[in-house]
């Protein structure tokens, strides 16, 4: 066959045409296209990083307040006071409820799907959750104040009657628009991400293990905590760290189901909390231009974190692939 | 071991030993559920909710002490531990069934056509009409332009990654697609809005920032771009290598077996990572609200000017006051919903249509 595309001048050599081999050709113009848009990746991370910075400065030093100390939020009149120590405040709060709830029920479905349930209902389940990871926030935002919002106000109600001693149950209404209800939205949301990746790891457990527990006599929980879990403990927490990467960044869902009220408070379930990203987003609308400058400070901020959260979670999973092919 | 060896018959049951019966188990949950309800109601503490949530705790604890005297202690503690994994599956059910009746009980009540052919230009809030017919357009043209962006970048993006890519530069970029996956849709909005509206855009709009659909594009490009290139490049990666190694074998120049061998190749799976990747932008509020600014009007140029997507008209009609603005709300929602669930199963049929497997 002859290929008409393969130039005639590059040197006969064994009786066929070799390409040539130095010079401006086809080869050399595709590579470098090919490695332009895959630096295009660290351009955008540094750019984020660069402009971010840029627009940000001129906000903070016209900043009146402490920007970590200060817990109010008033870019907009002057001199401008505000400071991120609520918001953020209110992002660990979230987040933190957000794992709590949602973690012990990930690992379970994991488990379920991985090592109780028959294969088929396992994958038809399996495409069920993930069916629940592309519903978008802003869904999960509006059911979570329309929908959710009763019975969290009902449980927040009965929380508050019988435990009411309690810091985090006390206060005397009303109730419903509160941390609760956001962290319990946000664990729905975070719940998809750590059961698909746990799930994937717990299913990566070398058969040898699982049947060497099992042929000692191990029940099935004994073998999935002998073998299982140890194995996927890793893998488990970098899925951990995902979610929590996931629950601080949420923006949409907070937005709506947060109180909107700036406060350094142990209180989840009175009316109130806001966290960075929902403050960005509910308050860019009325914010002039030293309140972007403002609002773009506290996404830096948020950046910050999450950047940091995710490399340290890819860095886990990174280990252990490591691992994993040198065992292999 | 105690069985006996001239038993054959008891044998089987020796070996295995005793196991507790069905009804034992079926009496206790009886017991557990009728003590929490007489707790319940009777000393007046809480509902049907707090009787369940009870009554699952006396029976385990139930289950734990009789299966415990019968099979042993460890025995019992495996019926209650995979008791509880079940129930952790059951419970997470629960919110997305809710989340599917309520898109369907709600969001059918304005799913009309009115809805999909008009906008909210002149809708004040005493009119019951109004439609998303703009938010749609907004959500296919920013989604459509994001598309035209990233789909050639994220795909050679991924074939430098596979094909070319060696030693320490190339893992550092692996590395920053996986983090850039994990960067909250927020973040590329404020990037967008400080780089392209507040820097560039005044430019061109005689010195004011402008919003624009094209801006909203770049954040989902940027939200897209990551997904992209992953899944790209675990496809280009399934390739077998004797596929190029006869292409080169042939004489065929690398660009040429990458363009012409290998991509197609791995091509229903790149369809697969790119659709999923669309859909996940479709479903973003955030970005679009900070750059786009949301428009009540119907805004075909996305170079211009405010648009608004389904999904900010979503979140716009949720907080709006009028009475009407929820059943807008939570239809936009429905058609939203929709077309994503629409795009992620028709990603999952191409991929079954894979011929290149894990």
């Amino acid at each position: 066959m002859v290929n008409p595309d393969s130039p005639p001048d590059g040197g006969q050599v064994g009786g066929g045409w070799l390409p040539r081999r130095k010079g401006f050709g086809a080869e050399r113009a595709f590579s470098t296209v090919t490695l332009l848009a895959g630096a295009m990746v660290l351009v955008i991370i540094v750019a984020i990083t660069v402009f971010l910075i840029a627009k940000a400065i001129p906000a903070l030093r016209a900043n009146d307040a402490n920007f970590i100390t200060e817990t109010e939020w008033f870019p907009n009149q002057s001199p401008p006071t505000f400071g991120i120590a609520a918001l953020a405040w209110g992002t660990l709060v979230s987040s933190v409820i957000a794992l709590v709830v949602a973690v012990p029920i990930a690992l379970g479905i994991a488990l379920y799907l991985s090592h109780y349930a028959y294969e088929r209902i396992a994958t038809a389940f399996g495409f069920l959750i993930d069916l629940l990871a592309a519903v978008p926030s802003v869904v999960f935002g509006l059911w979570g104040f329309t929908v959710f919002i009763e019975p969290v106000r009902t449980f927040s109600v009965w929380l508050n009657k019988y435990f009411g001693w309690l810091p985090f149950f006390g206060g005397d209404g009303p109730f419903g628009r509160s941390f609760m209800l956001g962290g319990l939205v946000l664990a729905i949301m975070v719940l998809p991400i750590i059961t698909a990746l746990s799930r994937e790891v717990f299913m990566q457990t070398p058969t040898a293990n699982e049947e060497a527990a099992l042929s000692l006599g191990a029940t099935r929980w004994e073998m999935i905590r002998t073998a299982v879990l140890p194995y996927g403990r890793p893998g488990v927490v970098a899925a951990v760290m995902l979610g929590l990467g996931r629950a601080l960044g949420e923006t949409i869902a907070l937005a709506l189901t947060l109180g909107f009220i700036n406060e350094v408070t142990l209180n989840i379930i009175e009316n109130g909390g806001n966290s960075i990203a929902a403050n960005i987003a509910n308050g860019f609308g009325e914010a002039d231009d030293i309140g972007r400058g403002a609002l773009i400070a506290s996404g830096l901020v948020l950046f910050a974190i999450t950047l940091v959260v995710n490399m340290a979670a890819r860095a886990v999973i990174y280990r252990r692939r490591d691992f994993k092919e040198s065992a292999a | 071991m105690t069985a006996p060896a001239q038993a054959p018959a008891g044998q089987n049951r020796a070996l295995r030993g005793r196991r507790t019966p069905v009804l034992v188990l079926v009496g206790i949950a009886v017991v557990a559920f009728g003590v929490s309800a007489a707790l319940c109601y009777g000393a007046g503490i809480g509902g049907w909710v707090l009787t369940i949530v009870i009554g699952l705790i006396l029976y385990l604890v139930g289950v734990f002490v009789a299966v415990g005297r019968v099979e042993g202690r460890r025995a019992a503690r495996n019926r209650v531990w995979g008791t509880l994994i079940q129930l952790a599956f059951v419970l997470a059910l629960l919110p997305l069934v809710s989340v599917i009746w309520t898109l369907i009980s709600k969001g059918t009540e304005r799913f009309d056509l009115n809805f999909f052919t008009t906008s909210m230009n002149n809708i004040g809030a005493r009119d019951p009409e109004g439609g998303a017919v703009h938010a749609i357009i907004g959500t296919l043209e920013q989604v459509g332009i994001a598309a035209l962006i990233t789909i050639p970048l994220g795909v050679l993006a991924a074939i430098y990654i596979v094909e070319y890519g060696r030693g320490r530069f190339t893992f550092t970029i692996r590395f920053f697609v996986d983090v850039m996956t994990g960067i909250p849709s927020i973040i590329a909005g404020l990037f967008v809005l400080s780089f392209w509206v507040l820097i560039v855009s005044p430019w061109y709009n005689n010195g004011q920032p402008a919003f624009s659909g094209f801006a909203a594009a770049l954040a989902l490009s940027v939200l897209m771009l990551p997904t992209i290139v992953r899944s790209t490049e675990e496809m280009l990666r399934l390739v077998p290598a004797p596929l190029r190694e006869g292409s080169y074998a042939l004489g065929v120049p690398k660009w040429k077996t990458i363009l012409k061998v290998v991509v197609p190749t791995a091509l229903p799976g790149i369809v697969t990572g790119i659709m999923l990747a669309i859909a996940r932008a479709a479903g973003e509020t955030a970005p679009v609200l900070l750059v786009a600014g949301g428009s009540a009007a119907l805004n075909i140029n996305p170079f211009n000017n405010n648009q608004t997507s389904l999904s900010l008209f979503v979140f716009q009609q949720a907080s709006d006051a009028s009475r009407f603005s929820p059943a807008r709300a939570w239809t936009a929602a429905l058609t939203l919903v929709a077309l994503v669930l629409i795009l992620t199963i028709a990603a999952k049929l191409v991929a079954g249509r894979n011929r290149i497997r894990r």
